[in-house]
């Protein structure tokens, strides 16, 4: 392997691994800052020991998002150097609102609600998480828009070999990442209900505080369901707007080789990338080109053509993804979240009016259920950013380019043994704080946290 | 005044905040071993900083973001060349973060302070030695790549200055402990803060007076001095709060010293035709305007509300609980 294969594993493990966390912060700040606004309304108990012990689990969580992200902040300049000399003055200019406006506002204010419970009165308490919540949605905001800079380069012209940033409102209200943020911000509730659904069934499964992880188990299946809603619709939009903007990603992820005017939605696919044609295609009629183009008969264009067309654009090159990934990446995001959103529909079901589903399967699939959006939601970058591949920015910069000239073979292989070493350890120490913390309930204290030093002057 | 000039001040504003708060945030990690007697000793250590720390660390990423934006290629050849002491920062930074979060929720803390203890003190050393090469001069060539290796980085010079960090950070965490709790534990914070305080001075002056150049410097290098010595006098009266600003105001010069001595390079090379400049190094004139709006509605909001935490958790915590 060569310094830039090691450069891409390092990023795509370390950056999926970051996003294992990102999502449940996401989801999990809100419903959190919800059930303590339901305390602070009603006064009931049950609502203040929902917040504990999702709070509990939630900044478990979060202490993994902070120190995966620093990597992630550091990581441009160290191995694509060339692709951070090359966008630092459109590409920076995100990242540093992204530190300055959300990262100070979410730690800052998640440090207070932390220690805060006895020292804040109850309503600034409350705003605390409310700010600390919205701060992490802000922080996907602006790093979105960065991302999606790289997907669809808008607001810039080159000067000097550079991309110069000429238009920063263009950046942060790039097409590309006001559907994106909906997107992946549904995908991060959708996470979010799973995993409290999951949890809350261990407990009902065994009897144990019903009083309150019956209302959070119903909480999170309408939370699944509506993000779901979330997810299709603005999956609906990026296909359209990826299909104007990167028709590649959407031939590639449709495994379609020739233009189509209605084009049939893809099912399943064994293709044969030597010749570019399918073996086999199982697909819905008209579903392609109603996904892409909101019509029954829109053209959708082919991967031939299009790598005929781009070999003119842009010189000679390969220009296509691996199709196989994009195929499958894409069909499993979204089967897998369809799938987490038929348990929730199932559950609402079963649990309608006071009921319990007697026997043990139903929970135990609640439980399995939570990963199914977890890696929907990894599936889903795998494909949005090596469906772009060959490039880094699209059109603009190839990614065998962006890697740092400097980096030697083996620097790189010992941060990316040392990353993945590091992490994977500390996966198992998260998930057994988790389970720990899973298993003692929701009852004990009701007072804040343990003792607290006693205060003096 | 340039606009050039202003995000150099900013990014050297930025990395002063993250030393003066992450600095105690290390020594209260360095200390843990020395100082927490008993479990309750050392979960009020470490309680101490539990609230700030995660924003004190937003200095650091707000400091990379803003050289990323303002100045692309210092971040660029920076973050490439001194590639392997910033992945052993990064994995310090990562495991004392865990470290720090999980320790109270763990059944047994002891493998927990000891990564708490490595977590701070390398980065505190390694930014030290970073920070020394970056006002000596490293080998770029002329397309800013950096051209050396580890070793390159390791010189004597780079080596006391990460001593002279450590040991700052060190002095800046016992005299930071001293002011936040009370009892024995705030006697030892103290004592140890005194005796820190001689070689603290000694190798942090020796080391400045070697890097600084340029007039603005010497003005820098003799606020640490001051600082310096109103923190170990003060230490010596009990006076904490003197003691405190006395070792922030040394912090804040030993980085002002660094950053005066540099510019107007940002990363000067050995050969100094292909230093990198404040100019060369910069953004467009656009992004820097753009940048400059931001962070004026923005930077004042930030420190108001981090304000406001360290007065929300202003009350020493006394030691004499247990767990
Ligand atoms: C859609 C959302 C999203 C995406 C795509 C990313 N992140 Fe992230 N990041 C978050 C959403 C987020 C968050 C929700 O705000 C986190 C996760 C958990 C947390 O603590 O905050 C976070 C934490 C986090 C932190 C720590 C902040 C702190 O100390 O509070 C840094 C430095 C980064 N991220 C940087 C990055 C970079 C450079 C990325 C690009 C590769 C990236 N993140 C992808
Ligand atoms: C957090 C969600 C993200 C995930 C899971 C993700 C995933 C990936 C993966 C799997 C790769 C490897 C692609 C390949 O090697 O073929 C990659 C590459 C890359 N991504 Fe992302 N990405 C995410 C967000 C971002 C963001 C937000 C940015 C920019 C702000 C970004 C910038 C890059 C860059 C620079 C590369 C390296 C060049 C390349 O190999 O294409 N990614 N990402
Ligand atoms: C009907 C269902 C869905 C559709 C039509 C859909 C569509 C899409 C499309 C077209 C993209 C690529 C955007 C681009 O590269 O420009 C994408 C990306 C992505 N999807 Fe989905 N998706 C669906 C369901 C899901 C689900 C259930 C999840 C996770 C829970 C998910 C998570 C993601 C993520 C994280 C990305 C990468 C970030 C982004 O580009 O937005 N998607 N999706």
């Amino acid at each position: 392997m060569d310094v830039l294969d090691l450069s891409r594993w390092q990023f795509g493990i370390t950056t999926v691994y970051h996003f294992l966390f990102v999502p449940l912060t996401i989801g999990l700040s809100v419903i959190v800052a919800g059930l303590q606004t339901a305390w602070y309304r009603t006064g009931k108990q049950e609502y203040l020991r929902m917040t504990r012990f999702w709070g509990r689990l939630f900044l478990i969580n979060f202490a993994m998002g902070v120190v995966t992200g620093i990597v992630q902040e550091f990581q441009f300049g160290m191995n694509w150097s060339d692709y951070s000399r090359f966008v630092g003055d459109v590409f920076g200019a995100p990242l540093a609102m992204e530190g300055l406006i959300a990262f100070f506002m979410e730690s800052t204010f998640l440090g207070l609600w932390i220690f805060g419970w006895d020292k804040l009165p109850k309503k600034v308490h409350l705003a605390t998480i409310w700010l600390a919540a919205i701060g992490t949605n802000i922080s996907a905001y602006f790093i979105l828009a960065a991302n999606s800079w790289m997907q669809h380069p808008v607001g810039y012209r080159i000067n000097n070999g550079r991309a110069e940033l000429t238009d920063i409102w263009a950046v942060l209200t790039n097409s590309t990442t006001l559907v994106t943020f909906p997107h992946v911000i549904a995908g991060g509730f959708l996470v979010a209900g799973a995993f409290v659904l999951g949890v809350s069934a261990w407990f009902l499964m065994r009897r144990r505080e019903v009083d309150v992880f019956r209302p959070a188990a119903r909480l999170a299946m309408v939370v699944s369901l509506v993000a779901a809603v979330g997810v299709s619709l603005s999956g609906h939009w990026q296909a359209q707007i990826m299909t104007e903007q990167q028709p590649m990603k959407m031939a590639a992820a449709e495994a379609l080789w020739d233009d189509e005017s209605s084009a049939g939605f893809s099912l399943f696919a064994i293709g044969d990338v030597e010749n570019g044609r399918n073996h086999v295609n199982l697909q819905i009629p008209y579903g392609l080109s109603l996904l892409a183009t909101n019509t029954l008969d829109g053209k959708v264009e082919g991967i031939n053509d299009i790598q005929e067309r781009y070999q003119a654009l842009y010189g000679p090159g390969d220009y296509r993804p691996v199709v196989g990934l994009a195929y499958w990446s894409f069909r499993l995001m979204i089967g897998f979240g369809m799938l987490s959103a038929l348990l929730a529909l199932a559950g609402l079901w079963l649990t309608r009016r006071g009921r319990l589903p007697a026997g043990k399967w139903a929970y135990r699939l609640a439980m399995l259920g939570i990963g199914l959006p977890f890696v929907a939601n990894s599936l889903g970058w795998i494909f949005t950013e090596m469906g772009r591949q060959p490039w880094t920015v699209f059109g603009l910069m190839r990614t065998a380019a962006a890697v740092s000239p400097g980096a030697d073979v083996p620097s790189v292989a010992i941060t990316l043994v040392g990353f993945t070493l590091v992490y994977a350890v500390l996966a198992v120490i998260e998930v057994r704080l988790l389970l720990k913390f899973i298993k003692r309930g929701a009852q004990e204290e009701l007072e804040p946290e343990a003792p607290v030093p006693a205060l003096s002057y | 005044m340039e606009l050039t000039t202003v995000w150099f001040l900013l990014i050297a504003v930025l990395w002063t905040g993250y030393f003066v708060l992450e600095g105690f945030d290390f020594g209260v990690g360095i200390l843990l071993p020395f100082l927490g007697g008993g479990d309750g000793e050392r979960r009020t250590i470490v309680k101490t900083i539990g609230p700030v720390w995660d924003g004190n660390e937003v200095w650091l990423l707000v400091a990379g973001g803003a050289t990323f934006a303002a100045f692309p290629e210092w971040y660029a050849t920076l973050f490439s060349g001194f590639y392997l002491p910033l992945f052993l920062i990064l994995l310090a930074l990562i495991v004392r973060g865990v470290a720090l979060e999980y320790r109270g929720k763990s059944d047994s803390t002891k493998g927990w302070d000891r990564a708490f203890f490595w977590g701070s003190l390398g980065p505190a050393l390694l930014w030290g030695v970073a920070f020394a090469n970056m006002v000596r001069g490293v080998p770029l060539d002329a397309d800013h790549e950096y051209t050396g290796t580890l070793f390159t980085l390791l010189n004597p010079f780079a080596l006391l200055g990460g001593l002279a960090m450590l040991l700052l950070c060190t002095q800046h965490g016992a005299v930071f402990l001293a002011l936040r709790t009370t009892g024995e534990l705030r006697k030892g914070a103290a004592r140890i803060a005194a005796a820190l305080a001689p070689a603290t001075v000694v190798v942090v002056l020796v080391f400045l007076l070697m890097a600084r150049a340029g007039v603005l410097s010497w003005v820098a290098v003799a606020v640490a001095a001051v600082g310096l010595a109103v923190a170990l006098i003060a230490t010596l009266r009990g006076r904490d709060g003197w003691a405190f600003t006395g070792s922030a105001v040394a912090i804040a010069a030993f980085v002002a010293t660094l950053f005066t001595s540099m510019w107007p390079n940002v990363l000067p090379a050995l050969d100094p035709a292909n230093s990198l400049t404040v100019t060369n190094a910069a953004s467009s004139p656009y992004t820097l305007t753009v940048m400059t709006w931001v962070a004026a509605v923005f930077t004042p909001v930030v420190l108001g509300y981090q304000a406001w935490t360290y007065w929300v958790f202003r009350r020493r915590l006394t030691g004499a609980y247990s767990a």
